[in-house]
This record gives C-alpha cells, structure tokens and sequence, in this order.
C-alpha cells in the first residue's frame, strides 16, 4: 500500500489524455487513502488541473516552465526527479505512452528504483498491490511485485485498459506551482510532422479498422479509413500490408509494431498469423472481414463475415451512418 | 542485443514459467534493426561494430549470426537466469558496467524486446551512462565533425526530428531499416571473429547491484477464447446483422 503516490499527466491537443485519468484510477487501487498528486508540466495549463481532480487526483502540481512545453527527454527527467525530491512520493506512475516509456526507465535508473511496465490490470492481493502485464504481445501475460527498493516503485500503465474513477466535480481543488531549474537540455526537437488523422491515436483508439494483404493497395485502405472516420476509431494494419508498402510501418500492429486492445477491432483482409494475434487477439470485441473462411482469424473474431471486404466495408459504412442519423 | 523466442512461437507455460523447450531463438527482431544500422555507420564512417548480450552461452549462435551480418566483434556476459533471478534493473545494471570502460560513440538497442516488452532496459543504461538518448528512431544521420546526430523518431505515429549531442544511445523502432541476411562468406568469416566471454565475476559489481527490485509472481496464459459466430445469408443482410449486433449485443457502437 502506498500512502503518497505522484502521477505525471499529459496533455494533448488540448486535452488531458484519457489514459491520464487512467493512471490515477490505478494509483488510487494501491494507495486506497493515500495522497495522490498528479504533476502538470508546462505552460499554458489552466483548466487542467480541475479535470485532474475531479478524476480523482486529490492535489495537482503545476511545473510552469517554457523548456517542458515540448517533451524532451533532458527536460522532463530534470523536472520530475526535482519534483519526487520535493514530494518524496513512495510509488511514481506514467501513462506507458511515448512520453511514459521514454522517461519512466531514466527515473527508475537514477532513483535505483524497480519499474513495473506496460501494466493493464492493478489489484491489491494480501494487502500488497499487484500489477498485471502483458508478455510476449499479450500472448502471455504476468502478475508482479515490488521487491524492497531504494527508491519509490515506478509503474506505466498501458492506455484502454483500467477504467476512470467517475468524475466527481464536487472534489475540493488543490493547486500550487513548484518550480523547477531546468539546464544543459542535450536535444533538440527541431520539428513535429503530425501524420496520425484526426487526432486519433493507435494506442488509445476505441475502435480500430486494420487492413492485411487482402487491402490490395494503398488506395484500398480508403475505405478502411473511411470506416474508422465514422466510428471515431483509427487504422491499423498487418504486417504483411506494411511489408508490401500500401502503408506506414507506424500503423502496424503485431509482435513486431504495437499491441493493442480497442474496444472494438475490425479486421479487413487479415489473415491473422500467430505475430498479428498477439497484438490485438486482446480487443473486447473483434470483427472480421475475410474471403477465406480458414483464415486464422475467424478463431479469435467474435463476428465474422466470409466476403470480400470492398463489398462488406462500404455497405458497412453505409449501415452505420444510418444507425446514426 | 538479446536473444527472444521466434515471434510465430507459441507460449506454454509450465509450472509457473514459460517453457523453453524446442523453441527457435532469433535476434531480438527490434535488435535486428540496431545491429544494420551500426553496420551502416561504419561502411559510412570506418570504425568498429561491437555487439554485446547478456545470457546465456547459447546465445553464442544469435551473437554469431550479428557476426555474420557484418559486425566486428561480439561479447558475451554469460549469465544463468535462474540464478541470477533479475529482473530490468539487474540487466541494466550489467550492461552499463560492461560499457563504461568501452570506448563507443552511439550506443545502439532495440525499443523493445519482444518477449518482456517492457523496453526499460536501453533507457536505463543510457542514464545509468549519464549520456542522452533519442528512442524509437526510424531515420539516423550522424554529423561526425559537429559530434552530433539528428534523428527522427515516431511518436505515437507522429514523427520528430530531434537533435542530439553524441555520444548518445538509440533505440530502433520497427522503419529505421531493413536489416540484411547473413551472406555466405559472412558466415564463415563470422567463425573467426573475436567472441568474448564474460562471466559475471569478472564485472566489478555487488550482489546488491544485481539484486532483481520487482518480482514475478505468477505467469499466466489469456483464457481460451470461445469460437465466434460467423454470419450467414446475403451480404447486406449480414452487414446489417452486424451492425446490430455491435450495437445492441457486444454494446460497441
């Protein structure tokens, strides 16, 4: 049990990420009616901090400093290793986002501290919190512990997996700045290339389309896309539409590319190799779309439609819309 | 470098641990780019390609197989697992200790292992280093007279170009490049480069410094999942069924 726990939110496109106000349903399983302070880097963070409260953090710290506005990895290890001298927090947790993995081993190096990562489940066992994750792509998954360490336990929790605390706009809201020196920052961030469509990101998507081989092109994940856009959801793909160049490698989902667990996964033209399973095989519940009625990935669907996918998406587009007027 | 299962293997999990038997090593895949890459470096720039791994002496034929690839040298820090009952820091720990009497300009690694898949272990060591780092690159350009490095790196599928002074450590995302198969005469030449065996005795470092901070309780398999339905009937009778079906049974739309 932890009485004092420090969670790092992140901000993005205006928003604080949901997998945030995920974190802190996580740290409030372990720390029951311990302290939790949620940390907000940056300038410019006005609004935030209520919604941090009112999911559960009980204070939010405001780090106001114009070298944390972009991530850097110099940066944000200056300032949150400042911040758990200050606090002396007993357990840290990250989002296990490109910002959390980035970070989170650099604090748990320096503070010679344990980092449980990538954690989708958190529960208390004997009065000891436990952390459940997933190994080999989710084809395996283990349950661990903190061992005694020197500093506090670090953890990443991954997005999509623990639910919210209800917002509760009642909760008394607790802000104070600390300051920071930050100095001496070793990289650069000279340019941001936004690629990803609507905001919506893999990792956090609810709903993803994925195309395989069977997509043809890259002309043919149009319609995918056009799904995804719909449902609010994103694309993703196989390995095999990846390695045959109808799309970017960061849409890849697998193994080898990401692993994720939507709320609904849709899967056009895949046929669903072992590599490809253990990256989505995961997702509450999992369509597919494939004119082979042996493809492997009838095995793990939970609705399958035999037929080819640039029939059944557009008329599926086309029911949806409906469904929603 | 480490070596993983093969990613079409399955998993079995036998008395409370994943079973090794008669299953295909391969190179860590995410390694796989690292180890091209550093050889891309030095047909640019000269200089030497060293690979080092921790485990066990049988990791000797994936270390053999970077080798193959082009590598120049290759260590070894042989470790029993199950004596050494480590855990990321302890791997950290290993590898910072081997590395900071080495001489090296770029510190390359994988992002992730495929088969823990925490991707704490690079990081680690570059802190452990006290040197900066750019993780989940997909495009490396060195300047070797500013002594610095600009790279892109995905973000969530978004892309940054960082500057970063060197030496530095990297870690590959899947994109940086396409790693080359051993040729023929790389694998003979591969028998005769230098393979250096460590044994953890020779790493001045405490039992302390190796003791694992997180343990594993249990490991477990994900519960069986029921066969589907697959729809019958006309196509727009099926796509309308689904749709039905996602919204009013599984609640998803």
């Amino acid at each position: 049990m932890y009485s004092n726990v420090l969670v790092l939110a992140e901000v993005k496109h205006g928003h604080v990420r949901n997998v945030t106000f995920e974190t802190i349903a996580a740290a409030r399983t372990i720390s029951a009616d311990g302290q939790i302070t949620a940390a907000l880097f940056g300038t410019d963070m006005n609004g935030y901090a209520e919604e941090l409260i009112y999911h559960g953090a009980d204070r939010v710290v405001l780090v106001p400093d114009a070298a944390l506005n972009q991530y850097t990895t110099d940066g944000y290890r200056q300032a949150l290793l400042q911040l758990i001298d200050e606090r002396q927090p007993d357990a840290v947790l990250l989002g296990h986002t490109a910002q959390g993995r980035d970070l989170s081993p650099r604090i748990a190096a320096r503070l010679n501290s344990g980092l449980i990562s990538d954690v989708i489940e958190v529960k208390m066992s004997e009065g000891k919190p436990e952390f459940i994750r997933p190994i080999y792509s989710g084809k395996a998954f283990s349950r661990k512990r903190a061992k005694d360490g020197d500093g506090p336990l670090v953890v990443t929790v991954r997005p999509n997996n623990i639910p919210v605390l209800a917002r509760d706009v009642s909760r008394q809201v607790d802000v104070q700045e600390i300051p920071v020196e930050i100095k001496d920052l070793r990289t650069v961030v000279r340019e941001v290339i936004q690629k990803t469509s609507e905001g919506v990101d893999l990792s956090e998507a609810r709903v993803i389309v994925a195309g395989g081989r069977g997509v043809k092109s890259a002309d043919g994940f149009k319609p995918l896309q056009e799904l995804a856009d719909v449902l609010g959801g994103a694309v993703g793909a196989s390995r095999g539409a990846c390695d045959a160049g109808y799309c970017d490698y960061s849409l890849q989902i697998g193994q080898t590319g990401k692993v994720v667990t939507p709320d609904l996964y849709i899967a056009c033209g895949i046929s669903g190799a072992i590599q490809h399973l253990a990256g989505m095989s995961n997702s509450k519940v999992i369509v597919a779309i494939n004119k082979d009625p042996e493809a492997e990935i009838f095995k793990v669907a939970d609705y399958g439609i035999v037929g080819d996918l640039f029939e059944v998406v557009p008329l599926l587009i086309d029911e949806i819309k409906q469904m929603v007027h | 470098m480490k070596r993983t299962f093969d990613t079409e293997e399955k998993i079995i999990v036998e008395n409370n641990r994943i079973s090794k038997d008669g299953v295909e090593w391969v190179i860590n895949p995410y390694d796989e780019y690292a180890i091209e890459e550093g050889i891309k470096l030095r047909e640019e720039f000269g200089g030497e390609v060293t690979v080092a791994c921790i485990g066990p002496s049988e990791a000797e034929k994936e270390l053999r197989t970077a080798l193959a690839m082009g590598a120049d040298k290759a260590i070894l820090v042989e470790v029993d697992e199950d004596e050494l009952q480590g855990d990321e820091h302890t791997t950290a720990q290993l590898l910072a200790s081997l590395l900071k009497d080495r001489p090296f300009d770029i510190i390359l690694a994988g992002n992730v292992s495929v088969d823990n898949g925490a991707g704490q272990v690079a990081p680690r060591v570059a802190e452990l280093l006290d040197i900066p780092q750019v993780t989940t690159i997909t495009h490396l350009t060195v300047d070797a007279d500013q002594n610095k490095a600009t790279v892109e790196r995905d973000v969530e599928g978004d892309v940054e170009i960082v500057e970063i002074s060197l030496p530095a450590l990297f870690t590959a995302q899947q994109g940086l490049n396409e790693p080359r198969y051993p040729s023929l005469p790389g694998i003979m030449k591969a028998k005769k480069k230098p393979l250096e065996s460590i044994q953890l005795g020779d790493l001045k470092l405490e039992q302390q410094d190796l003791a694992a901070k997180t343990e594993v309780v249990e490991v477990f398999l994900p519960p069986e999942k029921k066969a589907g339905r697959i729809l019958e009937g006309e196509l727009e009778d099926q796509v309308k069924e689904l749709a039905h079906l996602l919204h009013s049974e599984a609640k998803v739309i």
